[in-house]
């Protein structure tokens, strides 16, 4: 007698709601957060050397209080800042057969801009009254023109947008093999047209 | 007649929904593995500026956090209504924030510490002077890797 009772079964009917219940609460708390943003690499406090830039290698762009733009002596509009930076990185200077003369610079070639992308450097002066937003926006412009120019280097040399190899260098899905390769060709682009970024000190303009 | 017959025969079968608890238990895993819940109160007003050729920040495990914004009204008895830093889940002066920094970059583990990103969330109306000081307190603690946090959108749609 006692051999035939058995425990009862435990309905399992109800596992779904269960499951339903759970799914739907780690649905509403999800975030995914998926943070974006630039990533910069401030001066150390202490520099030792200075060097002597000349004045044709220097790209100057303030941003005044008002949040207006003046690049080179100019007031210039936002929309048009990205195009007159690659004009300025890309010029190439320097005349065939001169050192440093810029191979793959498809610029005017102008004497009194930049000698080549290595001597090309962006100085970017802003006020201290001037708005966060309109400096991440030049910013943006300024990175932007560098990408553009990366991502012409990267279809000649590997057939492939510089920008595509970065975010692919960043997701979890490239293997070790694939990343060394994609870090080996990010690097020679980034040699090829190098970010130059100074900011010096914020002035006040406008005590 | 034959025809009829047969259609009868051919209603079609139920869907069978014993799966489903299944294909609802894979999701929920799939949830709960990618929730981080977050403790975190921001005190301080955060919309963050547009930008669109930005860099993807992963590995959240060497992040610092700075929110930079004006202090959200609800908070205004903690202390005054200005530009407020917030670190973790507190306020900070602005002349601690190089300090504390330090002190969140202790937490981490030694090998990432090297590595360790400061990410700048600051609220699109912050002035750049607070930006400037901020970063003159990063460069003294020698904490030079930063990040602009920005939201996807193009920088066009404001000015």
């Amino acid at each position: 007698m006692r051999n035939e009772r058995t425990t009862p079964e435990v309905n399992a009917g109800s596992m779904a709601d269960i499951a339903f219940l759970l799914l739907i609460f780690f649905l509403v708390t999800t975030s995914i957060e998926n943070d974006k943003g630039f990533n910069r690499m401030l001066p150390p406090e202490k520099i030792e050397r200075t060097v002597d830039i000349k004045t044709r290698n220097l790209f100057e762009v303030s941003i005044n209080h008002q949040d207006q733009l003046m690049v080179e002596g100019d007031i210039l509009a936002l929309s048009d800042l990205r195009d007159k930076v690659i004009a300025f990185i890309d010029n190439g200077g320097i005349p065939e057969g001169q050192p440093g003369f810029c191979s793959y610079c498809k610029g005017l070639g102008k004497p009194t801009s930049s000698d080549n992308p290595d001597k090309a450097i962006i100085s970017l002066k802003t006020s201290r009254n001037s708005n966060y937003s309109f400096y991440v926006a030049v910013q943006n412009e300024i990175i932007g023109a560098y990408n553009v120019l990366r991502n012409r280097e990267g279809q000649k040399l590997f057939g492939e947008d510089y920008v595509s190899m970065v975010a692919k260098y960043n997701t979890s899905e490239s293997t070790a093999i694939q990343k060394a390769e994609l870090k080996k060709k990010i690097e020679i682009l980034r040699a090829r047209i190098p970010q130059k970024l100074v900011e010096p000190e914020t002035v006040n303009l406008n005590p | 007649m034959l025809q009829l017959k047969r259609d009868k025969r051919l209603k079609l079968p139920e869907v069978s929904t014993a799966s489903l608890p299944d294909i609802v238990f894979i999701l929920l895993f799939f949830f709960m593995t990618v929730t981080t819940i977050k403790n975190q109160q921001i005190m301080v007003e955060n919309n963050l500026p547009l930008a669109n050729e930005t860099e993807q920040l992963n590995k959240k495990d060497r992040i610092i956090e700075i929110f930079i914004g004006q202090i959200k009204s609800e908070h205004t008895s903690l202390g005054q209504t200005m530009v407020q830093l917030q670190l973790d889940d507190r306020l900070v002066d602005m002349d601690e924030i190089g300090h504390q920094a330090l002190m969140a970059l202790n937490t981490m583990p030694e090998h990432i510490r090297k590595t360790a990103i400061v990410s700048i969330k600051a609220d699109h109306k912050v002035k750049m002077g607070v930006i400037a000081d901020v970063k003159k307190q990063l460069r003294t603690v020698n904490l030079l890797k930063i990040n602009y946090t920005t939201v996807e959108g193009s920088v066009f749609q404001d000015f």
